[in-house]
């Protein structure tokens, strides 16, 4: 395996996207303890869809997929956000509701453009192929925004993450810091999409930060943990990937659910 | 001097008054113990005093006319999560986070000395899953001093909990009553005669604010 793993980062598109692969490791695993603490996993698999919905838009407009679904899936996040908290509508049904319009929506729009030559299966479950150089540097930089804005906060999203109505009234910008968190999920979920697909890009948000549950007894410790288990499945379900040919995004997704096995396992063991 | 003050204060939905007219004082140092029965608006309240719900009309005012950041809060505990991985200083320290910025540390001496005074100083690096109901009590109240030491705002504190617990977690509050002043909610009428110096009954057959005793009084001549 390890010669596998040497042998694949000597292809350049390989090596981009082993690096973004990385990035959007780390950053889903900050900002999914934090959803799955507050059970609002599901929130990152409706933003996908909704990701999924607006590049297919993009690319029919011959437009940048990222740059262009960045501002659609942060409105879409504010919205849900707003609809969990305000709306008379039960918050799963209107991250369904939602979901599954932008997912129909990106699948007619392809469909009815087949003329424009869009592998709808990359968009659903991503490819290694997409991540260009242009693409990195986007990684980059929103990987470097997600995880600047989660350190300089980290104490605060543990403070509405734990108990959100002791945060508001103790005068914390409870709000403020609910709509942060649902941008930062949403950049997550756009750059990620690229290479894990509209399907799996919510899996690397709950996976990691579920297997860490099992192992942690603080939240510092979930986050660390969470952090190693999203990387260390990245680069093994990656790495097994390039040695059996087999999908990227399914590879890893695969390998975090074996983990998550495992830590289940030793916490009835220990 | 006066820590709290409510002003005719009404809320209603639509044609129902939640509560109507209520006016109250509560001064430094008091304990106030909040009744009535189910529905009678005693939570609804607490909403309207920490600024979660805005009443029809009246006024709450607080001391130096500061608005509700001081309040220190102690929720139901049934409304946590109880799988959730924290450790008891890192829940205690998080009642800081009202007076320091981002990149501020944690005023470490507060959190220490209040650990101490809730003899939770053996139990900081515990999990708060791996606490008995009344330890975690006393962390959701030593979370609360951290926030403020001028109003305890107190939510139903001795549900869940069982008779030993219960009274440990009343001597406690009691001593810090001393130099806090508190509010609290409570069905518990037997342990709040003892500690409480004032009552504030929601009960629409027995509406009533004054001193604890004279409630007493009013309930035995009825």
């Amino acid at each position: 395996m390890l010669s596998s793993f040497i042998e694949m980062l000597n292809y350049n598109f390989i090596l981009r996207a082993f690096l973004a692969g990385i990035i959007i490791a780390i950053c889903s695993a900050l900002i999914g303890s934090s959803l799955v603490l507050r059970k609002q996993s599901m929130i990152g698999d409706g933003l996908s869809h909704v990701a999924f919905g607006s590049a297919a838009i993009a690319t029919i407009l011959d437009l940048a997929p990222i740059e262009f679904s960045i501002p659609i899936v942060i409105i879409a996040a504010i919205l849900i956000l707003r609809l969990n908290q305000n709306s008379k509508i039960n918050g799963d049904a209107a991250i369904a509701v939602l979901s599954a319009s932008a997912l129909a929506l990106g699948t007619f729009l392809i469909s009815v453009n087949r003329g424009t030559n869009i592998d709808l299966n990359a968009y659903l479950f991503g490819s290694i192929l997409a991540i260009g150089q242009h693409d990195l540097i986007i990684c980059a930089i929103l990987g470097f925004i997600v995880v600047a804005i989660y350190l300089c906060l980290r104490r605060q999203i543990f403070a509405i993450t734990f108990d959100e109505k002791f945060a508001k009234a103790i005068g914390l910008k409870t709000e403020l810091y609910n709509t942060i968190l649902a941008i930062l999920c949403a950049l997550i979920v756009v750059v990620g999409m690229r290479m894990l697909g509209a399907l799996l890009i919510s899996s690397l948000i709950i996976f990691p930060s579920l297997s860490a549950l099992y192992l942690s007894k603080n939240y510092h410790q979930n986050i660390i943990i969470s952090l190693i288990i999203s990387v260390v499945c990245f680069i093994i379900g990656f790495t097994m990937s390039y040695a059996f040919n087999a999908p990227t995004g399914a590879t890893i997704v695969l390998t975090n659910l074996i983990m998550l096995i495992l830590c289940w396992i030793y916490n009835k063991l220990r | 001097m006066t820590a709290l003050q409510a002003k005719h204060l009404s809320l209603r939905y639509g044609h129902h008054f939640v509560f109507k007219n209520l006016s109250f004082t509560v001064e430094d140092k008091d304990f106030l113990c909040i009744v009535g029965p189910n529905g009678s608006g005693k939570s609804t309240l607490l909403k309207c005093i920490l600024g979660e719900i805005k009443p029809s009309s009246g006024k709450i005012l607080f001391k130096n006319g500061s608005k509700n950041h001081h309040i220190g809060y102690l929720p139901q505990n049934t409304e946590l999560n109880p799988i959730f991985p924290a450790s008891v200083y890192e829940i205690v320290a998080s009642g800081a986070l009202n007076q320091i910025g981002p990149f501020t540390p944690y005023p470490k001496a507060k959190i220490s000395s209040v650990l101490e005074t809730l003899q939770l100083n053996t139990l900081k690096n515990k999990s708060f899953q791996e606490l008995s109901g009344g330890q975690r009590q006393r962390v959701l109240l030593a979370r609360a001093l951290v926030a403020s030491t001028d109003i305890l705002i107190l939510d139903e504190p001795s549900n869940n909990l069982d008779y030993k617990s219960k009274q440990d977690f009343y001597k406690i509050l009691k001593k810090l009553n001393q130099t806090t002043t508190i509010l609290m909610v409570t069905h518990d009428l037997d342990h709040h005669n003892l500690i409480g110096n004032k009552i504030l009954s929601l009960d629409p057959n027995l509406p009533f604010f004054g001193s604890t005793s004279d409630y007493v009084r009013r309930i035995h001549a009825e």
